[in-house]
């Protein structure tokens, strides 16, 4: 059973981690993402992450669902954070277990590029000169004509 | 019918609110729905044409045929992680 979760609380990793591992996994891989204190060599002062909460969790717990099909294993536990940041903080934290190492660095892998390509989530950085940017972000594919 | 349109982020910001709701005739899918958007002028008209539609959380196609109650939303390129 996959879990995932996208919450404005801070995230444990180590409490991620727990939710995966049975007696016939030997590995467990864990991603941790966390705000940098620069970007493109610009000083960063924190972060905001904004969200379309509902359909992020639905986004998420696809992409679980398909990391675990693609491991052949369903201990798969994704958690992503919205809100403000402060640099150092935890945005995201991704857990898989499997048989072996392979299969669980691959799947944690294709968690965390998904969520890139295609969670509904923004963030804005705040810089330490007081400016503020949202960045820039990839396209989710969906077969949309850029028409408007 | 009327379907609910949601804005994030940037989008928000330029276009000044969260979420409007949109009066469309039946049949109508979500090209119809950008159109109207972008005919209401202001920031309406100013966002970007690199954009994302979901339809009820999920992503959709421009041809996407909407139904009354549908919950419509705006995806700016995403950055997430």
């Amino acid at each position: 059973m996959t879990w995932s979760d996208v919450t404005t609380g801070p995230i444990d990793p180590a409490a991620v981690l727990k939710r995966v591992g049975e007696p016939r996994d030997g590995a467990a891989a864990l991603f941790v993402g966390m705000v940098r204190n620069s970007n493109e060599g610009r000083p960063v002062d924190g972060m905001e992450y904004e969200g379309y909460r509902d359909m992020a969790r639905d986004q998420l717990a696809a992409i679980a669902a398909e990391a675990a099909q693609q491991a052949g294993s369903d201990r798969v536990a994704v958690v992503h954070r919205l809100g403000e940041l402060a640099v150092g903080e935890v945005s995201v934290a991704i857990a898989v277990s499997s048989p072996h190492r392979a299969e669980a660095f691959r799947a944690a892998r294709y968690v965390i590029e998904e969520i890139k390509k295609r969670l509904p989530i923004w963030k804005r950085e705040r810089y330490l000169d007081g400016e503020q940017a949202w960045l820039e972000g990839h396209l989710p594919v969906t077969g949309v004509k850029d028409n408007r | 019918m009327k379907v609910t349109v949601l804005l994030f982020a940037a989008h928000r910001e330029l276009v000044g609110q969260a979420n409007t709701v949109a009066a469309l005739p039946e049949g109508a899918t979500v090209e119809t729905l950008l159109s109207e958007l972008k005919s209401r002028g202001g920031g309406w008209a100013r966002l970007p044409a690199r954009a994302a539609v979901a339809v009820n959380h999920k992503y959709a196609g421009g041809d996407t045929i909407l139904a009354d109650g549908d919950e419509v939303a705006l995806i700016p390129p995403v950055a997430g992680g």
